[in-house]
């Protein structure tokens, strides 16, 4: 097999091996990039004189078996801060940012012998659905070039998907790794909140915000969230629960006996897309046939979700992105002599249009007046729909969800409608306003449109090895996915 | 219009944004258009709900103050528009 359609648990074995060293893996994963990249502009930097230098130098030294990454290529959501590396959130406002530290997960995924291959493209400051709202260009679903690769991780998901990386790091704020990975026929999981740090990670919705793993295979998403999880003192919200040895875990779960699933009926009764639907009753077949239960319930906040996750992500991203006034980074108007309209000027020419509208409807909602009525409204709702969910858990293992209700959707065919997309959020941004994880994999192609249809776990928090468990098990019973058309010559 | 134009016009101030004129009718249409939509929540009973702002809800815990250099001036200046290698330098704010 050609390296590049490896995972990254066998590129690492193979260099252990000695079967090939680890520039040839950088240099494949070059290559690969070379010929895909021109049909699907998912990166926007390409790290390649850095990698393959940390390749050499990494030969010189020869296989360190303790490193869990070692020679694993990695691509990174240019949300997360890369040291002498731009970071640029896909946005005018940071387009020269180069920072001088390393998020947390990076600074991790170097320390276990990954290498940091690319930075890939991205709605700007993660708002979006589409990876339409980048400042630098559009990304394309390596399954028809034709549509959005969904958001905002769109760039690390189609990345992935078109095997540029074995592994790409998202993030996801009201479903940014989930949705991208269903529209993208690849692995998602959005860990639990607390569950890896935030540091480096610019913030956009920091009560919600999580950087997760974007990937082929169960067992990938569990060994890189066994190097990103953990404790950071840089970041108070990270959780000091102790990281589980995940792909040691998974292997626990020799069948699906006994697995009590649940179906959240304000789910499955929404109008899905008919592949969606179709394709998911047939993997509810495949879930009884391996054992499991299927037990309905009912989530009944489900409905308020879509309004609260966007009046508080709003609010939070209007605090957040107060800190750009072209003063210590960033982007600064030119020729501008007073203080106030220099802030003003950086920011209403730095900052796209979605992101200028989130600003000023986090500011309204935030404002004298308006508070009550909205942002303290949402924040008792969003314990109303944690409550549904934590209580849901006393009777199933985890919940099966869709990740959206529709397919990937073509090129500017939604972008002119914020508050349509918004809405196609509905099953994904739950899950952030309850801090729980949740995976994302594909079942398989629509019967119709040809294009992946992925569907979600929901676990109790902390419990990621329940999702990955689960679906590892399960992964073996579908069809692989055949090699993406938009990527067929 | 659940938001007139004058009144996105004064959100912005306080955002310190400004929106050009040609895109004023979208943007406040637009944004009338989503808070209609958030109207929604207010059919929901939340007496005595307490709000839940964090997931975690355990107390943000101390550290110790310790004082560490991990940056260094030159590292923390690199990124600024304008500096004089010490200060980060902005528009004359007095006279």
């Amino acid at each position: 097999m050609e390296i590049y359609r490896l995972s990254a648990i066998d590129i690492k074995e193979g260099i252990l091996k000695g079967d090939f060293k680890v520039k040839e893996v950088v240099e494949a994963y070059l290559k690969r990039i070379e010929e895909t990249e021109k049909k699907i502009d998912a990166l926007l930097f390409v790290n390649s004189e850095q990698a393959l230098k940390q390749a050499e130098e990494m030969d010189k030294k020869g296989p360190d078996p303790e490193k869990k990454l070692w020679g694993v290529p990695v691509v990174v959501k240019d949300v997360l801060t890369t040291r002498d590396i731009k970071t640029t959130c896909a946005s005018k406002m940071l387009e020269n940012f180069v920072p001088f530290y390393d998020s947390e997960v990076v600074k991790r995924l170097k320390e276990s012998g990954a290498i940091i291959i690319a930075k890939s493209n991205m709605d700007e400051f993660a708002m979006g659905s589409s990876t339409e709202n980048s400042a630098f260009k559009i990304t394309k679903n390596p399954w028809d070039l034709t549509r959005v690769p969904g958001g905002s991780s769109g760039g690390s998901a189609a990345s992935t998907a078109a095997y540029q990386c074995p592994v790409s790091i998202g993030t996801d704020t009201g479903g940014s790794i989930r949705q991208p990975a269903a529209f993208c026929g690849v692995v998602g999981l959005k860990p639990t909140y607390g569950r890896v740090s935030r540091f480096g990670l610019i913030a956009y919705g920091s009560s919600l915000d999580q950087a997760g793993p974007i990937t082929r295979s169960a067992k990938d998403a569990a060994l890189v969230l066994s190097v990103i999880a953990g404790k950071d003192p840089k970041d108070s919200t990270s959780s000091s629960e102790p990281v589980p040895d995940y792909l040691a875990l998974i292997d626990n779960f020799k069948d699906l006996k006994g697995v009590k699933i649940a179906l959240p009926k304000e789910y499955w009764e929404y109008e899905l897309d008919k592949d969606i639907d179709k394709k998911s009753k047939e993997f509810f077949e495949l879930l009884k046939s391996l054992g499991a239960e299927l037990v309905s319930i009912s989530l009944p906040h489900t409905k308020y979700a879509v309004a609260t996750y966007y009046i508080i992500v709003m609010a939070e991203a209007s605090s957040n992105l107060a800190r750009y006034d072209g003063v210590r980074y960033g982007y600064r108007a030119k020729d501008v002599k007073e203080l106030i309209k220099m802030y003003t000027k950086s920011r209403s020419e730095g900052f796209g249009f979605e992101v200028q509208r989130r600003i000023i409807l986090g500011t309204y909602v935030l404002s004298a007046g308006y508070y009550d009525a909205y942002y303290k409204k949402a924040a008792q709702v969003r314990r109303l729909i944690r409550d549904d969910f934590l209580s849901a858990f006393n009777s199933c293992d985890v919940i099966l969800t869709p990740v959206s209700p529709i397919l990937p959707f073509r090129l500017k065919e939604k972008i002119e409608d914020p508050l349509q997309m918004y809405l196609a959020d509905i099953f994904s941004c739950g899950l952030n306003l309850s801090g729980l994880p949740g995976l994302s994999f594909p079942i398989g192609l629509g019967e119709r449109e040809k294009l992946p249809v992925g569907v979600q776990f929901i676990a109790p928090p902390f419990k990621e090895e329940v999702l990955l468990g689960i679906y590892n098990k399960v992964e073996k019973e579908l069809t692989p996915l055949p090699e993406p058309y938009g990527l067929v010559s | 219009m659940k938001i007139s134009k004058e009144e996105v016009q004064n959100i912005a101030k306080l955002a310190r944004l400004e929106i050009a004129e040609d895109k004023m009718e979208l943007f406040s249409r637009q944004l009338s258009q989503i808070l209609e939509y958030m109207e929604l929540l207010s059919e929901v009973d939340t007496t005595d709900v307490e709000p839940l702002y964090s997931p975690i809800e355990h107390m943000t815990p101390y550290r110790e103050d310790e004082v560490i250099r991990e940056y260094s001036r030159k590292e923390v200046l690199s990124n600024a528009p304008e500096d004089d290698g010490k200060y980060f330098i902005v528009p004359k704010v007095v006279n």
